[in-house]
This record gives C-alpha cells, structure tokens and sequence, in this order.
C-alpha cells in the first residue's frame, strides 16, 4: 500500500522465516565471522574460476535457507535474486540449479533490499506463499571486472573499498514466525557527480540520504522510532558524510542508533579493506546475519537497512560518466 | 579534479564536491612519494647487484649485462605476481613498484593469470596485454617520433 510519495507498507507484514549468509576468508577474519551460517577458508570455493565460486556461494545460501525453514525446493513459488556481475550471471546461474521460477534484478548493491522489497510485496499481496530473497559478490570476480586483475599491484586511495566475498538470502513468507517486514522505501537514483570508483563512500552517501529522508517524510515518524539504521556499505568515508549531511537536513540520527554494513564487517586491524567493505554481499550478509540474529534476541526491536548501490560500469567510468546512485530503505521489526 | 570538469557541475553538485572533500581522507602524498623512493631505489640497487654479478662472474660488457638483469627482474616480478604477494607490496610501495620494469611484468603476468579460467586463447592470450598494451603502443609511437626527429635533424645537417 503506498504511503505519502515512494514508500510502501506492507499490511500483512511478510515475515522473514529464515536467512542463510556464507562468507569467505577475509569475513572470517572479520568481527562478524560467529554471524555465518557457512565460511569459506578458499576464495575459490574449489572451482575452476571466481564467478562460478560466487554462483556456488549463492546456491549454497539458497540451500541452506530453504533448509532451515524445513522446506523442499518446490515449496518455494519465486526466487529474487541479483549480483554485480555482467549480465547478473551469479543470481540466473543459482536460479538454473533452483529450478523455480525467477526474476533477475539489478541495482548494484543495493540488489539486497531490492530483492527483499520486491518480495514482500509479492507475499503481501498474496501472489505467493514462500519467495527467496538473495544477493551475492565476490571480491576477485567483481575487481575482475570493474578494476584491475587481483594480482595487478596499483595503490589504492585510502577513500577505496573491499567488496565482500559473500551471499547473502532470505525467504519470506505470508505466514510463519520470524522478524517482519513492514515498510520499504524505494529510492531514486541520485547523482552528485562523483567520478572517481576509488570513492563509492562519498558517491553513495546523498542516495542513502535522500532514501532516509524520504522514509521518514512518507511515514511521519522519526529516526526515535528505530533502534538501528544502517546503510549498506558506504564505508567509513560515506557514512561520515551521510551522517553531517543528514544533519544539515535537520534530521539528526543518534551516533550509536546510525551504522553501516561495510563498517561492521570488517575490524580496524584489517587495513587491507581501507574504508569498509561494499558490494552485493555486504549489505546482505551483515543484514541476514548479524543484524537479524540481534533482532531475533530481542537486542533490537526495529531495524531500517537503507542499501545503497552505485549503478557504474567500468565502461561508463572509462566514458568519464559521473556514478549514479540509488538506495532502498527496508523496516524491520520482530515483537516477542 | 580540474577546474575544467567542475564548471559541468550543477551548482548543488559542486557544493556537495566540497562538503564531500572536507570530510574525506586524502591520499598520503608525501608519505607516498617517501615509500615510493625507497621502493623503487631498493629495486633499481637490486638490479645494480644482478648487473654487477652478471659483470663479475660472466663474460658480459656493462652494455650487454642489461638483458640478463631486466630478464631476472621480470623473473622475479612475475614469480611474486604468482604467489600473490606483489600486489601487497604494490600497495605500499605505490609507484615505486610500478614503475620500473617489474611492474610492467606485473601487469601483464597478473592479468594472464586473471583471464585464465577463459582459456588460452580468449583469456591468456587475449587479455594479456590488456594493461601493458597501451604502454607498448604509445611506446612504440614514441620511439618513432624520436626517431623521424632524429633523421630529420641529421638530414638537415647533413646537407
């Protein structure tokens, strides 16, 4: 049901009956390695190439997922899926081991929440009973094909970010227990002319602000009303940024209630990732893992994930196109 | 970024340019520079020492012990590209590893490497030299400048 300009609510309120993240080596040096359901000592995964890992990855969170709901594949009516590789191979190839009907989708890294989004809206409105909400990237695949080769020694600005080995997915369902989906605000893609792909943080930062603002506008309620919000992965340099400029908004977040997924992935003591994590697998691992299992404790009530994404291709930034921007806001909440 | 492309900003995206600028960590330029030095010089003086060895202990002239020495440094380059350790020191060292030879053999060693899985002819073969290619190419266009400038001026001295 739409509510004010861009925001739905979800009367029926989908719940999130089960979630399934694998990670790989550098997330299991992270803070949040004990939040994965599965991780992975080999970037490989035992296959003969990056990307038929990260389809690997995002089959196995499929897997598991629909494992831990007690389902069987053909239980499952839709699967939502996207990722960062051309032609979204990683999402379409899991779909073709699935077996079960699929939409494709891109946004970047915001591909997360879109997914979830567009899920619960299937659910609510009763187009289907049980459908699978996933992402993934994996970091060598995705420098493969937006950067340079994994081996090719260039220095990278410390504004640079580490794309997150991982998968991500979620199922959801009309019925059943589990925290719950009941709002979501769709962005719109914001450009503020950021050139550079060494500084996602600072291209990202004014989509997840306008995505906030906007939630808040269509639902008149205030930052008070959740617990946690965190953005997707904007890293140490955009969440600085969207922070002050949240604030020049007049909408002030309180510092211990605002984060971001990127930020938490990865700990200070692993300067290799520079200002965070980002990509697909950031947002939905840090979501579908650790934020949730906060929520299932009762350490959260309510949850905002605003996942951002930079909607570049190598070939744009190569044709000197500025970085648009989109983020999608996603309100959870679970009641004991 | 140049005042040139900043005129093509809107005026909102400009003041977010330096909103953005001030709350950013800048590249540690100096810092930078200082390993870069160390790096590349450490190189350049380990390639002093191949030449040198080459010198002493073959029958080679300070002219003829340049081949073996650059082949050792693209040996070694390629063999720490392999063990993935060069993009470690690369991120330290900056321009100090990109520069010299070794850097050059790290580019294209690393992307023969990344493209593998595309087999040998769509991936190694292929993609190679997508890095190093536009050294050669502007290399090569430059050698020949040089060279007609050359020519010319000895044409016209000649005459």
């Amino acid at each position: 049901m739409l509510h004010g300009h861009q925001t739905w609510v979800f009367p029926n309120k989908p719940s999130i009956v089960s979630t399934a993240t694998v990670g790989g080596p550098f997330e299991a040096e992270g803070p949040l390695a004990e939040d994965f359901d599965l991780l992975h000592g080999d970037l490989w995964l035992g296959q003969d190439s990056y990307e038929k890992a990260e389809k690997k990855m995002l089959e196995e969170a499929c897997e598991m997922a629909i494992q831990k709901a007690g389902l069987q594949k053909q239980d499952i009516q839709f699967f939502l899926s996207g990722d960062l590789m051309n032609q979204i191979i990683s999402s379409s190839f899991a779909a073709r081991t699935l077996a079960v009907p699929y939409l494709g989708l891109y946004g970047a890294c915001s591909s997360s929440m879109e997914s979830l989004t567009l899920g619960c809206l299937i659910v609510d409105s009763g187009s289907g009973n049980y459908v699978l909400c996933g992402t993934s990237s994996h970091n060598a695949a995705a420098e493969k094909q937006y950067r340079y080769p994994t081996e090719y020694g260039s220095q990278k600005p410390p504004t640079a970010q580490w794309t997150v080995t991982g998968a991500g997915v979620a199922l959801l369902s009309s019925k059943g227990e589990g925290p719950r989906v009941t709002s979501a605000t769709i962005g719109r893609v914001v450009d503020m002319g950021v050139t550079d792909p060494f500084n996602m943080g600072s291209a990202m930062a004014p989509a997840a602000v306008d995505t906030i603002t906007a939630h808040f506008r269509d639902l008149r309620i205030s930052p008070q009303d959740y617990d946690l919000i965190a953005t997707g992965d904007l890293g140490r340099v955009g969440h600085r940024i969207a922070g002050d400029l949240l604030k020049k908004h007049g909408l002030e977040i309180p510092e211990d209630r605002f984060t971001d997924c990127g930020i938490l992935i990865y700990s200070k003591d692993q300067p290799v990732v520079l200002a965070g994590g980002s990509g697909c697998g950031c947002s939905a691992t840090v979501t579908y893992g650790h934020i949730l299992n906060r929520v299932k404790k009762g350490e959260l009530k309510k949850v905002l994930i605003v996942a951002t994404g930079a909607l570049l291709s190598p070939l744009s930034y190569q044709q000197k196109e500025s970085i648009p921007c989109v983020a999608h806001a996603v309100s959870i909440e679970f009641n004991h | 970024m140049s005042n040139k492309k900043k005129k093509k900003l809107t005026p909102v995206q400009q003041q977010y340019h330096s909103f953005s600028k001030a709350r950013e960590p800048q590249r540690p330029v100096l810092l930078n520079v200082i390993r870069a030095f160390l790096a590349g010089g450490t190189i350049c003086l380990l390639g002093q020492f191949i030449q040198d060895f080459f010198l002493w202990n073959f029958n080679f002239t300070e002219k003829t012990a340049g081949d073996p020495t650059v082949a050792v440094l693209i040996l070694l380059s390629v063999i720490l590209t392999a063990s993935g350790v060069y993009d470690h020191i690369a991120q330290w060292a900056g321009a100090g590893t990109a520069v010299p030879v070794t850097g050059f053999a790290n580019s294209i060693a690393s992307a023969a490497i990344e493209h593998r899985s595309e087999g040998f002819v769509l991936g190694v073969g292929a993609s190679m030299f997508q890095l190093a290619g536009s050294v050669i190419v502007f290399g090569v266009f430059a050698a020949f400048v040089v060279v007609l400038i050359k020519t010319t001026l000895a044409l016209l001295g000649g005459s």
